[in-house]
């Protein structure tokens, strides 16, 4: 006993001495501080641990309010029904129509100019400057504030273009701040189909669009479809782009053309809530409308969903 | 010398950026055989394979001097047309890669792309070629099942089917058994060696011993530049050069 503790701090003093695996690493019985190592793991994952339960207990807050405040208010008249009294009763059919709408217009809309510059930047274009510098701008587009979306929105399409505030004027200002998330996904999505599926494409006499066509886009496909998803749910959520451009505060029917106004769901909530002659006697029909706009986006997305599962298990 | 030259590498220097891959290759390869490409890693001799059907166009900042002749057509000039190159010049690659679609469509992949519509002679083209591939008693019953679910092995030989499937003229294969485990390896091999009736072939591998069986002719690059090259018994048994024994008794590489 005595003789290794001897042993051990005379080591220390001759630093000189060569290093030996056998007998340093095992000094203490402590294998490359096998000890400390499992304790920094055990460490690491229990904050790993905790943010994830962070994570589930936020989730579930917001549901379960948005759930035991809202439920009483959903019924057949409310989800059918126009809002009537000053919007104090009736339903939100003219919103849910109007929301649906919206963000179906704005998925139209960026979805076939995200994908298309997308597989340009990530297929064609020669690297170099003048791509770095479009990179950049899309980059910064997807860090724009969405109230400036709106003020665009309504100079652009609705002044300058002559609209008006209309479904198309929203519509297209939701699509315009969705393309940077389509572009950022699609071409994540383009970047993890492997460089071999183009190189034995090409390689059996495929021209470099039909290897796109063919091969690259199909494989990219269900990260494609996550950009949409993300892309649907920041467009039927957001109000800032829409209240100039697009959403009105009270319009009765539902829009019989493009060029018409609408209500939306969003938008709804944040007039009841701020704007309306009665916000505390509305709050359940806040909450409701809360609930519904949760519902719309995760049963749109649902379909996305289910269609890239289906394609991801078709493929292996 | 009976054999004629299919492909002729006259003076070729490849530069990735400013950095040399390949200094002043010349390289006869003779139709209807095997010749193996060896040397180590780094050597150069995936460059000069991914010369003969022009894939290292694909990487920015590469740049080729001198010439490859196809049948004495310079594959580098101008009026050559790199997609009509690539049918002639098919390509084996060193990972397994088959697409992420059935059996049937991988192999019929290239036949649709060049153009080919008749359903018929694309599932007659499919079967010979998996025949050729010596894969079609494995897979004639699942030829819509997921060409992912093949082992390693199969996949490959799935790969040289597919690449068969557009009827080429050279095969290239960048070291097609070195990610398959040895039984699969020797199928591989087989099928090289009796497909040399029908394409050129040229092989770049790692081993040796496969160099030593599967090839006629074997070249050995080594830092950029070819240094001898020559029938395989001969460079096996007596090489020219002291490089040469070297590496292939194992001394360096």
């Amino acid at each position: 006993m005595a003789d290794s503790t001897l042993n051990k701090s005379l080591k220390k003093k001759t630093s000189s001495k060569k290093f030996d695996i056998k007998t340093d690493l095992n000094a203490d019985g402590n294998v490359f501080g096998l000890q400390r190592r499992k304790l920094n793991q055990f460490f690491a994952f229990s904050l790993f641990r905790v943010a994830t339960v962070i994570n589930g207990i936020a989730l579930f807050i917001i549901i379960y309010f948005m759930v035991t405040r809202g439920w009483r208010a959903i019924t057949w008249t409310f989800l059918t029904q126009a809002p009537t009294d000053s919007m104090t009763k009736g339903g939100i059919f003219p919103c849910i129509i109007g929301t649906f709408y919206l963000s179906m217009g704005a998925i139209l809309i960026t979805m076939p100019i995200g994908i298309i510059s997308a597989v340009y930047l990530n297929e064609y274009a020669r690297p170099g400057r003048i791509l770095r510098l479009i990179r950049l701008g899309i980059n910064n587009l997807a860090g724009v504030p969405s109230v400036v979306f709106g003020l665009f929105g309504m100079a652009f399409f609705v002044v300058t273009l002559k609209m008006g505030v209309s479904l198309l004027a929203g519509a297209l200002t939701l699509g315009v701040m969705s393309l940077p998330v389509v572009i950022g996904a699609t071409e994540e999505a383009l970047k993890a189909v492997p460089d071999t599926y183009r190189e034995a494409s090409l390689g059996l006499g495929a021209t470099r669009w039909q290897t796109i066509r063919k091969v690259v886009l199909p494989c990219a496909l269900p990260g494609i479809l996550t950009g949409a998803i993300l892309a649907l749910s920041r467009a039927a959520g957001e109000t800032a782009p829409i209240m100039f451009t697009g959403a009105v505060f009270f319009t009765p029917c539902t829009p019989a053309s493009i060029f018409d106004e609408v209500m939306a769901l969003p938008y709804h909530i944040y007039v009841l809530a701020t704007a309306g002659t009665e916000i505390e006697a509305t709050r359940h029909l806040q909450y409701g409308t809360a609930l519904v706009l949760i519902g719309l986006v995760l049963g749109m997305n649902l379909i996305a969903i289910i269609y890239r599962s289906r394609l991801r298990s078709r493929m292996n | 010398m009976g054999l004629p030259s299919k492909v002729i590498s006259k003076n070729l220097n490849f530069f990735y950026g400013d950095f040399q891959a390949l200094h002043d290759i010349c390289l006869d390869v003779c139709e209807h055989q095997v010749t193996a490409l060896i040397g180590p890693s780094g050597c150069g001799k995936s460059t000069f394979l991914r010369c003969l059907n022009r894939m290292n166009d694909l990487i920015p900042l590469t740049r080729v001097e001198g010439k490859i002749m196809l049948d004495g057509q310079d594959i580098y000039s101008s009026i050559q047309d790199v997609v009509m190159l690539r049918r002639r010049v098919g390509m084996v690659f060193q990972k397994p890669n088959p697409f992420p679609k059935s059996i049937f469509d991988n192999v019929a992949y290239g036949l649709v792309v060049n153009g080919l519509r008749n359903k018929a002679h694309i599932a007659q083209r499919v079967e010979e070629s998996l025949k050729q591939a010596a894969l079609w008693e494995e897979v004639k019953d699942r030829l819509s099942a997921s060409a992912l679910g093949l082992s390693g092995g199969q996949q490959q030989r799935l790969c040289i089917a597919r690449a068969l499937a557009v009827k080429p003229e050279v095969v290239l294969m960048d070291e097609p058994a070195s990610a398959l485990d040895p039984i699969a390896t020797q199928k591989i091999e087989e099928l090289i060696h009796s497909l040399k009736e029908i394409y050129t072939i040229i092989i770049v591998t790692h081993n040796m011993q496969q160099a030593a069986r599967v090839s006629d002719k074997t070249a050995f690059f080594y830092i950029g530049k070819l240094i001898e090259v020559g029938d395989t018994n001969t460079l096996f048994t007596k090489p020219k050069l002291k490089q040469t024994e070297d590496y292939i008794t194992g001394r360096f590489g």
